[in-house]
């Protein structure tokens, strides 16, 4: 196949115009809004439904939702959770009906982000949410405890309450 | 006695500003490439004037990032110098020093200001002053020529052959695109070619000196090895080029001597086609303050030339390899040439005086 180069103009070939009327563009552009985030002082805004670091929620009555399956201990690739379940106490509201973790640790230095703990919840206690920026100053202070997941996870409604009618 | 001592000041002097504005110029740089392509760029470390008890410091000018050529210089005579086993040792050595130096010799025939203190504000005032700068400005291409070969690897190898091909070619341009000027001044010497200047208009206002400013100028990128002639060190390409397997203070060296030979590029560009110190309106000779006022508009013109120079690079993408042949061989030489005879008829003419 033959392929017909377009002809040239002079000014073309000159090849300066082109060279101009670039130089004019970039030159247009160290007055323009910059798009740069500072930021420490400025911080992004996470869309809802961002994907970040696993994450322990409640319900609206500020009752943990993870019930100690250990599914996603057993589901976890990198083997990040660790949890160690106990029963409620015998006189608690919702005392029988089922478990709760007692710890629940989450080593975010193993962690791989993959989502296998949100899939396998049957109690969707456990999402990835907002969070993303995970940092610490030890190998310690880096594996989450229930608490530290729990404040960061915050609450999520919960529709069906299915405990209340237990 | 007393003269040397001036001498030795007034180099000092010189090459304290040059390397000054050597380790400024690349944060220019940086802020320039970054408001070009709408960023910020550099725009946190300041000068450190205090450090108070609990470990901050007060520092000047962070907003501008005034102290990141202080940072720079620290973290790359901090890194590890690693010299690679498969390199012959003493060309790996010598080509970071043959780089650098030409491009700052190149400063001693560069005429800065007219008179200060009554001493000419230039090192050495040679009779060959042109001569003399491209046959120091030659001697860059065995830095990296020698860089690349000794550096045994593949890419800067390469580096190196694209190089040596690119300087050679265009240093041809470079010195044709400059004899007309000095029918007109009738001198080599460039401290007569700015008087000349001073005296009637800056080279650069006579039409018949427009097409060889662009030859000089376009020569000049390549000579640098700027975009958009910079082959030699084809990131995309080459992983970097002749200075791949340099690490710390000797990459740092190719660095500055880049950087150096930007500015000695400029301060040429100024001299021969910018009218150098010249201003209309300033006086030629004077007192200490017209002194002052003429090294002053050297430095504003060099500036200004800089930025283009930094402009031009995040504007312009990268020739390729038988383009930059092209372009020096096929259109800027006989340009050049021609040039010649245009000037030659209008010197016949007598329209220069």
């Amino acid at each position: 196949m033959k392929l017909e180069r377009p002809k040239l103009t002079l000014a073309e070939r000159l090849y300066l115009p082109a060279i101009l009327s670039g130089l004019a563009l970039t030159f247009s552009h160290i007055f323009r809004k910059k798009v740069t985030l500072q930021y420490p002082e400025e911080k992004p805004e996470i869309p809802p439904g961002y994907r970040g670091q696993p994450v322990l929620v409640k319900d609206e009555e500020g009752r943990v939702k993870c019930v100690a399956c250990q599914l996603c201990e057993f589901v976890c690739p990198p083997r990040a959770i660790t949890i160690k379940p106990m029963e409620y106490p015998e006189n608690a509201k919702y005392g029988k009906v089922e478990k709760i973790p007692a710890e629940f640790d989450i080593d975010m230095l193993r962690c791989i982000y993959c989502g296998y703990c949100e899939e396998v919840c049957p109690e969707q206690a456990i999402f990835l949410r907002g969070p993303y920026s995970v940092t610490g100053l030890s190998r310690k202070a880096m594996v989450f405890n229930k608490e530290k997941l729990l404040e960061l996870g915050g609450t999520l409604p919960d529709p069906i309450k299915k405990w209340q009618k237990k | 006695m007393e003269a040397i001592l001036i001498h030795l000041i007034k180099i000092a002097c010189v090459l304290g500003v040059v390397l000054f504005i050597c380790a400024y110029i690349v944060l220019v740089e940086r802020r320039v490439c970054a408001f070009i392509q709408d960023r910020l760029g550099p725009n946190r470390v300041g000068i450190p004037l205090w450090i108070r008890k609990d470990g901050s410091a007060i520092t000047l000018g962070g907003k501008w990032a005034l102290g990141q050529p202080l940072v720079d210089a620290c973290k790359s005579l901090l890194k590890e110098d690693f010299v690679p086993a498969h390199v012959n040792k003493l060309y790996f050595w010598l080509a970071p020093m043959l780089a650098m130096s030409p491009a700052l010799i190149v400063f001693a025939v560069i005429p800065f200001g007219s008179k200060l203190f009554g001493e000419s504000m230039i090192l050495a005032d040679v009779n060959v002053g042109i001569l003399f700068v491209f046959a120091i400005a030659s001697f860059t291409v065995y830095g990296i020529m020698l860089a690349g070969w000794s550096s045994n690897s593949k890419y800067p190898f390469l580096g190196g052959i694209r190089s040596s091909a690119q300087l050679i070619s265009y240093e041809i341009c470079l010195g044709l695109s400059v004899i007309p000027l000095f029918m007109q001044v009738e001198s080599l010497k460039l401290s007569e070619v700015v008087t000349w200047q001073s005296n009637h208009l800056w080279l650069i206002c006579y039409p018949w000196n427009w097409l060889p400013a662009l030859i000089f100028l376009a020569s000049s990128f390549a000579e640098t090895n700027r975009l958009p002639f910079d082959l030699p060190e084809a990131e995309q390409e080459l992983a970097g080029g002749y200075n791949v397997e340099y690490s710390s203070m000797k990459f740092a060296m190719f660095f500055m001597a880049e950087y150096t030979s930007m500015i000695a590029a400029s301060a040429l560009m100024v001299t021969l086609f910018l009218g150098g110190w010249s201003l209309p309106f300033v006086p030629a000779t004077g007192g200490v303050l017209v002194g002052l006022a003429h090294i002053c508009i050297f430095l504003a013109k060099l500036f200004a030339l800089l930025f283009f120079f930094i402009w031009v690079r995040w504007t312009l993408p990268r020739f390729r390899y038988d383009q930059l042949m092209g372009l020096g061989w096929k259109v800027f030489l006989p340009l050049a040439l021609l040039n010649v005879l245009i000037v030659a008829g209008v010197i016949i003419l007598g329209w220069v005086k």
